[in-house]
């Protein structure tokens, strides 16, 4: 995947592109919103990673530029004015997701690895997924493991139904509390770790490959086999 | 600085001297009006009245001619040049020789044209050396034949009149002047004293950590007002800065904690025989550390923008009972592991106008703190419930717990940043959570009250449903 990063602090940056190029991604950098401007209309990459507060031309300003040009490409708002009202403006000027400043790196790689697979995806969902033996079927809202049906809540549904829609990627906490809950802030306690021990338990019990996993220190992973 | 005694020219300066003599000015101006309106209609009056006379004189006169001729007329007017206080008759014949009267000398030309005019006049000698001589109105009469007849009045009356009225115009002026200089001295000088002693006291509360009050009169009246007002502010000021005080002094000490706790797993960390293991652990427990602590920067961040009024402009209409359920539904595993059991009773179809984000956030905060504090003891499950009702013009979430509860003096307490009421503070937390929940009420108009919920806490978020009334210009005034 080809990342742009468009960050004014130069060590912030060198950090940035390290850690994705350790990740097997490959990031370029660009000082100031205008650089950032112009080599993101050059086009080629897969998500932009845009600061909220750049020299020359700001980030929010950067992206709506970009969406007047018909220029679709992802773009994630990083931004230390991490309040309330800041995701909803970055949203609004077109941005796909918005992640206050400090962050853990691993949920800034999680984010944006969901955002450059969202631009391969296909229009419209499918109506069912499938894991290994664990099928999920969007329209008759039941899911079933190696041809046994397990009765879910609906948000444990709609919560199996997010990780199945993102099997073999990461999803963080609060990605999950975005997706499944619609709310961003920030839960003082592990209340997402309870959901998942609770879907787990109905998914693996008795079970020999256990699908849904802990990602130390950023989450969890649906895969059918073990990292 | 500061002397007992004002000086002169701080007097002259003052706003109470100064304006006394503006009122002063405009009072003179207006007097001086009026009084000459008055002495210019008098002097119409007397003009008129001698004008009567004349006229009435000159009837008699052409009366007198038409019946008798020019000696008639000569007879008639010798007669009435001897008598008391007489008018001022001339007659002349065409060639202009003087024929008869009391009129020595007239001023050249005056008898060419017939009509009314003014000319200096003087009955005898000693008259018409004077400085000023007196004035008189005289009307010229043309005879047929060609015999000019000059009959006047003395005006001198008239300009009496004025030297009077000027006279009495500037002694009245004089005593206003300087009864009004009078007057501010004594007003400026007042009122300068009693602001000096606010401004000595002003000088001595800046000094003396606030504890200082100015003082009040009992007259009630508009320094007294400013003096209670500055009271009051300097109360609140008081109230505030304790506040700040005890909030900077909460934010020392619990961070202290979490950070001697980093700085420890650090250190585990650096010990010669640690290993790569023993590294790893101590690394992620010191990214938890440092997790925990930008969480509460932000939550403090969070509220100190939610105070200063930010985020109005995300508000819009959200179904508030979904909110709800989405939150409940949210802690209910949270609560079922631990044992507990949360009950949500709401409301369906209840939609309000404000941020679903934050409220959100602060049903989730209360949520928390019920399933921390809400146990009876510390064995038995806690038991929580949120309740949601609309009530007339407002949405009323309940957040309520069986547990140990908040005795009503602590519960201001408990609204404050880092007021955990646990002395020990042995619970995990930080103490954010209420005073975030009260913070988002404030945005909203709403408020947070902690009650009574027999046993346990009762924890009442009250929200306009129309959302914040005086914060947008889109809201239809309810």
């Amino acid at each position: 995947m080809r990342l742009l990063i468009v960050e004014d602090d130069a060590e912030a940056a060198a950090y940035l592109i390290k850690a994705f190029r350790e990740a097997g991604h490959v990031a370029d950098h660009a000082g100031d919103g205008l650089e950032g401007y112009a080599m993101a209309e050059g086009g080629g990459y897969d998500v932009l990673v845009v600061d909220r507060m750049l020299p020359r031309l700001d980030g929010l300003s950067l992206i709506r530029s970009l969406r007047e040009q018909k220029d679709a490409t992802p773009a994630l708002i990083l931004s230390a004015l991490a309040q309330v009202d800041d995701r909803v403006k970055g949203l609004r000027a077109g941005g796909d997701d918005y992640l206050p400043k400090p962050y853990a790196f691993s949920e800034l790689l999680a984010r944006v690895e969901v955002l450059a697979r969202r631009r391969g995806a296909p229009a419209s969902e499918p109506t069912s997924y499938r894991v290994g033996d664990l099928d999920l079927d969007r329209l008759a809202h039941r899911v079933t493991r190696g041809g046994t049906e397990i009765l879910l809540q609906p948000r444990e549904f709609r919560l199996l139904e997010y990780l199945m829609k993102h099997a073999g990627q990461v999803v963080t906490r609060t990605m999950l509390l975005e997706n499944v809950w619609d709310y961003h802030f920030d839960p003082q306690t592990n209340v997402i770790d309870v959901h998942i021990s609770r879907l787990r338990g109905k998914l693996d019990k008795g079970q020999g490959v256990p699908l849904l996993q802990t990602v130390r220190g950023a989450g969890y992973s649906l895969r059918a086999e073990p990292r | 600085m500061g002397s007992q005694k004002p000086s002169r020219s701080r007097l002259f300066r003052s706003t109470a001297f100064k304006l006394t003599l503006l009122y002063m000015g405009v009072f003179a101006i207006f007097a001086t009006a009026a009084l000459g309106y008055v002495a210019w209609n008098a002097r119409r009056l007397i003009e008129d009245q001698i004008r009567q006379t004349i006229d009435a004189e000159i009837t008699g006169l052409s009366e007198q001619f038409r019946q008798g001729g020019v000696r008639r007329l000569l007879v008639v007017i010798e007669q009435r040049s001897r008598g008391p206080g007489a008018s001022l008759y001339l007659v002349t014949s065409p060639f202009g020789e003087r024929l008869a009267g009391n009129v020595e000398q007239v001023p050249v030309g005056l008898l060419d044209r017939a009509g009314e005019s003014e000319m200096p006049f003087a009955r005898s000698a000693e008259d018409a050396s004077g400085a000023r001589p007196a004035m008189a109105i005289v009307r010229v009469y043309v005879l047929p034949g060609g015999f000019r007849v000059l009959v006047g009045r003395d005006a001198s009356e008239r300009d009496r009149l004025r030297i009077v009225v000027r006279r009495a115009g500037g002694w009245a002026l004089a005593v206003v002047l300087l009864l009004g200089v009078l007057g501010g001295f004594v007003i400026a000088r007042r009122i300068l004293k009693r602001v000096d002693t606010m401004s000595e006291t002003t000088v001595g509360i800046m000094t003396s950590d606030l504890k200082e009050r100015l003082p009040v009169s009992e007259n009630g009246d508009e320094l007294d007002r400013l003096a209670i007002n500055l009271n009051t502010m300097l109360d609140r000021i008081t109230v505030l800065m304790g506040g700040l005080r005890q909030v900077s002094d909460n934010i020392a000490h619990d961070l202290k904690t979490p950070l001697t706790r980093l700085r420890n797993r650090a250190d585990e960390a650096l010990r010669p025989n640690a290993t790569t293991d023993d590294m790893r652990r101590a690394l992620e427990g010191v990214t938890d550390d440092a997790d925990n602590l930008i969480r509460v920067f932000n939550a403090l961040l969070m509220i100190a923008r939610l105070e200063a009024g930010q985020a109005r402009e995300t508000m819009a209409n959200f179904d508030a009972s979904a909110a709800a359920n989405s939150v409940a539904e949210l802690y209910e595993a949270l609560a079922e592991e631990a044992g507990a059991t949360l009950t949500s009773d709401i409301t369906p179809g209840v939609t309000m106008r404000g941020s679903r984000e934050l409220v959100g956030q602060a049903l989730s905060n209360l949520l928390d703190n019920a399933l921390k504090y809400g146990k009876p003891s510390d064995d038995a499950p806690a038991h929580v419930s949120l309740i949601l009702r609309q009530e007339a013009g407002d949405v009323v979430f309940t957040v309520a717990d069986c547990g140990a509860g908040i005795p009503p003096d602590q519960r201001g307490r408990a609204l404050e940043r880092f007021g955990r009421l646990d002395s020990s503070r042995t619970k995990p937390g930080f103490g954010l959570g209420l005073s975030l929940a009260k913070a988002v009420a404030g945005i909203h108009d709403g408020t947070l009250e902690l009650k009574d919920n027999r046993p346990g806490l009762a924890a009442v978020l009250t929200l306009p449903v129309d959302g914040a009334g005086g914060g947008f210009g889109d809201v239809p005034a309810s």
